[in-house]
This record gives C-alpha cells, sequence and structure tokens, in this order.
C-alpha cells in the first residue's frame, strides 16, 4: 500500500541518533550503498534493500531526489521467491526416477534424496521471477520520527534491520509505552509513574 | 529503559485503556475533545469496535461493525471486564473527514482515509500531492499524539482512582 494510496496504514518510529554532516550526502550514499538489487538470475530466496518512491523498479538516489520538502521519502522493496510446493514435488519426484534408471539401483540414500531436492529448488529458483513488495516510508529527519506504510510484521521487521544495518541508526517502534517514554515530554517522575502502571480493573 | 519486545507485551494494557476512555470521551465530553483540537468540528466512532475480555485463561473477543451498527453490545462487554483493542474513528474538520483505525496495543494506524485530493496527472504534480499527503496524515498523528497525552497525563493522576474510573463505571453500567 503506497503512500499515495486511497488508504492506508503506518507504523511510527523514533529515530535514534544522528548521521554524520552533510546528511543529505551521507544519506543518499547509505541508501546506494544498501539499494535493492536484482535477482532473477540470482538464485537467493529473499532480497532486501532501499529503492526510488517514483521509480522502484530502478533506483535512483542521485542528486537529491528523495528530498521531499523537510522530508526524506523512499521506499524498502522485498524480492522473494516462492516456488509452489506441489511444483518442487513435481521436479523431484521426476529427478529421483531419472537418478534411479541411471544407477540401476532401486533405492537412494536420504543424502542423495537431500541433494536432488536443493538442485531442484535452485534450478527451479532460477527460472521463477521474484515477486517484489514495495514498502513506502516518510523520514522526517529533525524531527527524528519515521512513518512506515505497513502494519505487517514482516516488513517492519525487515525496515529495523536494514534501516540500523544502512545507517546505524536505531528505529524504535512507538507504542503506547515507548510514546509515554519517549516522545510526549514528560518529565522524570511521570515516566517513572508510567512504568508503574498496573491495568485498572473498570468492573467493580 | 525496558527491552522494547517486554515492553510492548507488558504495558498492552495501557493503549487498551486509552482506546476505552476515548470511547467514554466521545460519547460523554465532547467539549473535552474542542478544547484538545481547536478546528475540530467532530470525533466519532465509526464503523468497527473489536473488544477484549480476558476471563481467567480464555480470550474472547467482539467485533462489532456496520455503519450503524448499535454499540450496546460493546457496553455490555465493558461492563462485564472488555477493554476496547481497535477503534475505528471518524474525525471531521472545516469540510473534510478522516477514517482510520487505531489499534490498541500499538497505536498504529490502519485504513486510514483522508480527505479527497486532487488526482495527479502529471510527474510535475507528485511532490505538490506527497506534500499534501504528509500533511493531512499529520493531523490524525497529532490528535492521537494528543488524545494519547492527555489521556496518560490522566492515567497517572489522582484522578484517575478518585474520579475516571467512577465515571467510567457509571456509563458502563447506564
Amino acid at each position: 500500500m503506497g503512500l499515495l494510496s486511497s488508504t492506508v496504514s503506518m507504523t511510527r518510529y523514533k529515530v535514534e541518533g544522528k548521521l554524520e554532516q552533510p546528511i543529505i550526502e551521507n544519506i543518499a550514499k547509505r541508501l546506494k550503498n544498501n539499494a535493492i538489487s536484482e535477482t532473477d538470475d540470482d538464485v537467493s530466496e529473499k532480497v532486501v534493500g532501499w529503492t526510488s518512491f517514483e521509480n522502484p523498479f530502478k533506483p535512483n538516489f542521485e542528486g537529491s531526489s528523495f528530498v521531499i520538502g523537510t522530508h526524506l521519502i523512499f521506499s524498502m522493496r522485498i524480492d522473494k521467491k516462492s516456488i509452489p510446493s506441489k511444483l518442487i514435488k513435481k521436479h523431484y519426484t521426476l529427478e529421483m526416477a531419472k537418478q534411479l534408471i541411471e544407477s540401476g539401483r532401486q533405492y537412494l540414500s536420504r543424502n542423495e534424496k537431500k541433494l536432488i531436492k536443493e538442485h531442484v529448488i535452485n534450478v527451479l529458483g532460477l527460472r521463477i521471477p521474484a515477486t517484489p513488495n514495495i514498502y513506502d516510508l516518510i523520514w522526517n529527519y529533525e524531527e527524528s520520527s519515521l512513518w512506515f506504510f505497513s502494519n505487517l510484521k514482516n516488513p517492519n521487521e525487515e525496515l529495523e534491520t536494514l534501516f540500523s544495518k544502512s545507517f546505524n541508526l536505531n528505529l524504535i517502534r512507538l507504542f503506547p509505552f515507548t510514546m509515554a517514554d519517549m516522545t510526549m515530554g514528560l518529565s522524570d517522575s511521570d515516566r517513572d509513574a508510567v512504568s508503574k502502571l498496573s491495568p485498572t480493573k473498570f468492573t467493580e | 529503559m525496558l527491552d522494547v519486545s517486554v515492553s510492548y507485551n507488558r504495558y498492552k494494557f495501557i493503549g487498551h485503556e486509552f482506546l476505552t476512555w476515548l470511547w467514554f470521551i466521545i460519547e460523554n465530553d465532547r467539549d473535552k475533545l474542542r478544547n484538545l483540537e481547536k478546528d475540530l468540528i467532530s470525533l466519532d466512532i465509526g464503523n468497527r469496535i473489536v473488544l477484549e475480555n480476558r476471563l481467567n485463561d480464555t480470550l474472547e473477543t467482539i467485533t462489532i461493525k456496520g455503519d450503524d451498527a448499535g454499540l450496546e453490545e460493546g457496553l455490555l462487554s465493558l461492563k462485564k471486564g472488555a477493554v476496547v483493542t481497535e477503534l475505528n474513528l471518524s474525525y471531521k474538520e472545516a469540510n473534510q473527514e478522516w477514517r482510520f483505525t487505531v489499534k490498541g496495543e500499538s497505536l498504529s494506524i490502519a485504513n486510514l482515509k483522508t480527505p479527497d485530493t486532487k488526482p495527479i496527472e502529471s510527474q510535475e504534480e507528485v511532490e505538490g500531492a506527497l506534500i499534501e499527503k504528509v500533511f493531512l496524515y499529520n493531523k490524525v498523528v497529532q490528535l492521537i499524539d494528543n488524545l494519547f497525552f492527555q489521556f496518560i497525563k490522566l492515567r497517572i493522576s489522582n484522578e484517575w482512582n478518585k474520579q475516571v474510573i467512577q465515571r467510567l463505571r457509571d456509563w458502563m453500567g447506564s
């Protein structure tokens, strides 16, 4: 769900830490270094990287193309190959039959079967293209806040890992406790009181 | 600070209590809402409420959905000890409306529909459209932040135990 879609879902983060000057050039360099690479000719099952918001299938971070007003807008792309299990089973069965005929034996060892399966997955992996999923984000660098346009668990976990690896900055997911503790401007005694809260019993 | 995943689970109840309180405020104290948001015309319950009731080791989930759904079942569930875990809201300001769902445990925003914006007809218009969308999304983010700030200040005050809980109980039982 892109950020210009008619409906969006959003997970909010606080970005902990700052980058060295010049900020925009520094971010562009790190985006380029961690940009998505094409996987169609690769056996990798999954590849995760940054891409451009405006051109997600041809990442370009030249100049300040990802700077919109006071915000940095770009996307994370996850390219994943998923081979249907029934397809693996079909090719695995055919390959086993072929090997049995060629070897003149009646059985294959467990290790041979394992190698055949790996071979089948590798061959099919080269033939099947990866499906791209694109998740947009808006980073307000000055306010150390980031909006990620997905509430799904896996893309959020991938974002946290990729962001930390790319920028060497921590992303802290905002939820009731972290909001109260970090973004509401509460005093130390108020934050302490929040940490000591326990559930209210609404029924008598 | 506690480990993030530990604090997420340990303090989920804060978000659930926040949404329960918010429903109460929407129904009973609209002046408070107007004081919080000067441009607010209205904040209403939208077309979905999810409640959860943990009884001993069992979890009961109650979902009420539909544009004109009655909320009596929800109030009855609250009376039995449930809390609100998801709330769909309609926020109006001037002649514009935002609709969105807030999930209590994460305060994440789902199915956010902003007021209509001009369709993008050329590449040159993308930047303007993005800036406008950021502005519109920020309205909802600010609204949630303001409401949650008021709630958390109240929740850690003596007023919560001395007055608010009883007012909530009276409303649930009304």
